[in-house]
């Protein structure tokens, strides 16, 4: 029989994941002097090994497609150590007819070491969509209460970006933008005439020297990991400053299974599997922060049953696992060729979009709910497996005129993606998989996932958009969707954006929600997630800023109901 | 047994297990890959012919691989081609990795040759400059598999090559001259775009 091995310390506080939510904690909890223990499933991050800065295609056997091809399917081999759609071991399944894919990072810094840097505010109105159009629900809070916190994560972290007073898009605490690269200029004299709304974008990489981090040097690599750490990534930003305070003890290749609930009917710590050993270990806390990812944390809460939370912890609304949404997303591009006619140039800058287009049309009638913004990009980046895919298929033939064609084309492309609001549904929601469990005897999560006609005439909307956009810039519009199929209107599979959020949301009313405002559990009030669950809707903002921000006011609670004595 | 080939395979090896795996291990330690590349450099270095030796293709198919690879983008005055700057060692390396590449690369060359000797009496090397380049001239458009269906195998083999050695010929340091990329680099501030034209 195994034995379980447990810790004879007792923490102030055990958080469970390192990402977004769980660094955020971490930095906060500690800095106000308790004593945190950090589990993290996955192994350290070592920047200076880990980190592909400035390799050429050419320094890797495989260009940077990977073994067999394969990595190409993923987001390809020069990107910081970033998880995948597929873990080996570690699967989750989906309900007939549902095709969820959901991305897990098992990483010191979690999705934070690759991910877009993209760094939205939710707007005012985000946080009173049922009061907006009758779909969903409120917030049980206001943007009034959280903009203090946008405005301390955005002085922390750095976030570049321009004051710009568009009603969909609140300004922030901005560092200078980087200068407009040729893609965008052409981007937003196409969206002038349009009457589009295309403003600088807001990214955490730092364009000035932050706390003693020092600013871009435009090599246009974010995804792949910054040696400088001149991009933002929990584990080079929010961790370190946490364990400068001494106060933290961070295990990794911990796989958390349950929160373990005490006779008081209070959180009193937590057993994980080592997966060095695979043994089973207990650690001791006051407070449990989930912070896993918003689906990861509900199926910790799912897993963690008991006679008075027989259908999971915290669950007493039945709410947990539900009301989960991705961004809808659909992409397309054109080719421009007032772009030929550029010299050859630097064009790599930050790693990530110069410029962007909020929600531009909220001021009028639209044929779906919500909105969406766009990200774009192009021109002439750093050649890669992949990039001459289109002009084969457009040119064909061989020889000389395919290869003057090549030095002709090359930088002219330009990519649309948009990213737009899911309204919840009552079709999709995670739970557990009465019959798989995975390598370590945990059981999975099984997915229930629908798009509504409102997330395909938004999807629609985009590809229609994106067609006027490369016309106007005097392009030809290259991405064929169909309207029905496995993809309309191009609309990609649920958790393909990875921005699924909502499985443990807050709300003012514990009979349908998991958590108040400050991300405590309703039933269980030493208890608290801070990932992307808390959530009520999920913008056309990506979530992590306000995961950030969310994190940041539930830490400053906890810390202060701690020091009142009132989690014990 | 040379020592080198064998840490190569290792790595190869562990690389591989990563990949399936699908966990964080993917991604390749930088300090692995450059060892394999650098050990690919070091083999053709060491080997008498300077020559890569393939590890999927037999030689005689390598060759014909070679030679296709030096048609579809080959030198001219301004660079060296897909041959020069390593397409066919990296096609030969993925294929050597990926069944799918085996049928429609190691299968397509295959149909490359019997269609030849259906048509010419020869397989493709063997045939004259004319009769290669008829066939090609076929296989390399869409529109001919409409107008002549027994092409269309050809067609779709031809295409997938083509994007192949674009892959292998524009992430080469030749080709990345060739489209005069400037950038990867470390600078102190973001120049922005030059003076843009009206469209």
């Amino acid at each position: 029989m195994a034995q379980v091995i447990r810790s004879p310390k007792t923490y102030d506080v055990c958080i469970i994941g390192s990402g977004a939510g769980g660094g955020t904690a971490a930095k906060i909890l500690t800095e106000g002097g308790l004593n945190v223990v950090l589990l993290e499933a996955g192994p350290n991050v070592n920047p200076e090994k880990d980190f592909k800065m400035f390799l050429w295609p050419y320094d890797l056997p495989h260009r940077g497609v990977g073994v067999a091809g394969r990595a190409a399917k993923d987001f390809g081999e020069f990107l910081a150590p970033n998880g995948s759609w597929n873990i080996e071991g570690e699967p989750y399944t989906s309900a007939p007819g549902a095709n969820f894919q959901w991305f897990r990072s098992r990483i010191v810094g979690g999705r934070t070491n690759h991910w877009g840097r993209i760094a939205l505010r939710f707007a005012p109105i985000d946080f009173r969509s049922k009061t907006r159009d009758g779909l969903g629900d409120d917030w049980p809070m206001s943007y009034e209460e959280l903009a203090p916190y946008y405005d301390k994560v955005e002085s922390y972290i750095g976030v570049f970006g321009t004051r710009e007073n568009v009603s969909s898009a609140p300004d922030g605490v901005f560092l200078p933008p980087p200068k407009p690269r040729c893609s965008d200029l052409v981007v937003k004299r196409a969206c002038d005439k349009l009457g589009i709304i295309c403003i600088p974008s807001r990214l955490a990489i730092l364009t000035r020297s932050v706390n003693g981090r020092l600013p871009c040097h435009y090599c246009g690599q974010c995804g792949r990991g910054c040696v400088t750490a001149s991009n933002f990534s929990s584990s080079q930003v929010l961790i370190p400053p946490a364990m400068k305070t001494g106060k933290l003890t961070m295990v990794t290749g911990a796989m958390a299974r349950e929160v373990l609930l005490g006779k008081d009917g209070k959180a009193e710590g937590v057993s994980y599997i080592d997966k060095a050993t695979r043994a089973e270990k207990r650690v001791n806390a006051k407070a449990v922060v989930l912070a896993a990812s918003a689906c990861e944390s509900a199926r910790l809460l799912l897993n963690s049953k008991s006679s008075q939370f027989p259908d999971g912890l915290a669950n007493s609304s039945g709410t947990v696992g539900r009301y989960l949404t991705d961004s809808v997303g659909s992409d397309g591009g054109g080719i421009v060729p007032v772009l030929e006619k550029m010299p050859p140039h630097n064009h790599d800058g930050v790693g990530g979009m110069h410029m962007y287009i909020p929600w531009w049309k909220f001021d009028r009638k639209n044929d779906f709910p919500r909105g969406y913004h766009i990200e774009f990009g192009g021109g002439r980046d750093m050649p890669g497996v992949g990039m001459f895919n289109g002009l084969c298929h457009d040119e064909e033939g061989y020889g000389a005129r395919l290869k003057q064609r090549a030095r002709e084309t090359y930088g002219t492309h330009i990519g649309l993606s948009g990213r737009g609001e899911m309204v919840p549904n009552p079709d999709t929601y995670c739970e557990i998989d009465p019959n798989v469990v995975d390598k370590w005897g945990i059981p999975v999560l099984r997915f229930h996932f629908k798009w509504s006609d409102y997330e395909l005439r938004q999807a629609q909307d985009m590809q229609e958009t994106f067609r006027a956009i490369i016309e106007a810039a005097g392009g030809e519009y290259k991405t064929k969707t169909a309207i029905d199929g496995q993809y309309p209107f191009g609309i990609r599979e649920g958790g393909k954006i990875i921005h699924e959020v909502g499985t443990a949301r807050m709300g003012a009313d514990p009979k349908s929600s998991v958590l108040n405002s400050y991300c405590q559990a309703h039933d269980v009030k030493n208890l608290f997630v801070m990932d992307g669950a808390p959530l009520v809707t999920n913008p056309d903002k990506n979530p992590t800023l306000t995961i950030m921000a969310l994190a940041w006011r539930a830490s400053e609670y906890l810390l202060d109901q701690a020091q009142k004595g009132n989690l014990a | 047994m040379n020592p080198l080939s064998v840490s190569r395979r290792d790595i190869l090896k562990t690389l591989a297990v990563g990949a399936a795996s699908g966990s964080v291990l993917q991604i390749i330690p930088a300090k692995a890959a450059e060892f394999a590349h650098q050990a690919v450099h070091n083999e053709k270095s060491a080997s008498a012919t300077g020559k890569y030796t393939p590890k999927f293709f037999s030689a005689r198919q390598y060759e014909l691989l070679t030679n296709l690879c030096d048609t579809i983008i080959p030198k001219d005055e301004k660079s060296g081609g897909a041959v020069e700057a390593g397409a066919p060692e990296f096609i030969d390396l993925l294929t050597s990795e990926n069944e799918d590449f085996q049928l429609i690369l190691g299968g397509g060359l295959m149909w490359l040759d019997s269609t030849c000797v259906d048509r010419y009496s020869a397989a493709y090397l063997d045939c004259k400059p004319g009769q290669r380049k008829e066939i090609l001239d076929l296989i390399a458009f869409r529109k001919n598999a409409k107008a002549d269906p027994s092409l269309s195998q050809g067609v779709n083999f031809f295409a997938f090559l083509r994007r192949a050695t674009c892959d292998g010929f524009y992430t080469s340091k030749i080709g990345i001259a060739d489209l005069q990329y400037i950038g990867n680099t470390s600078v102190h501030e973001f120049p922005g775009c030059p003076p843009l034209p009206e469209a």
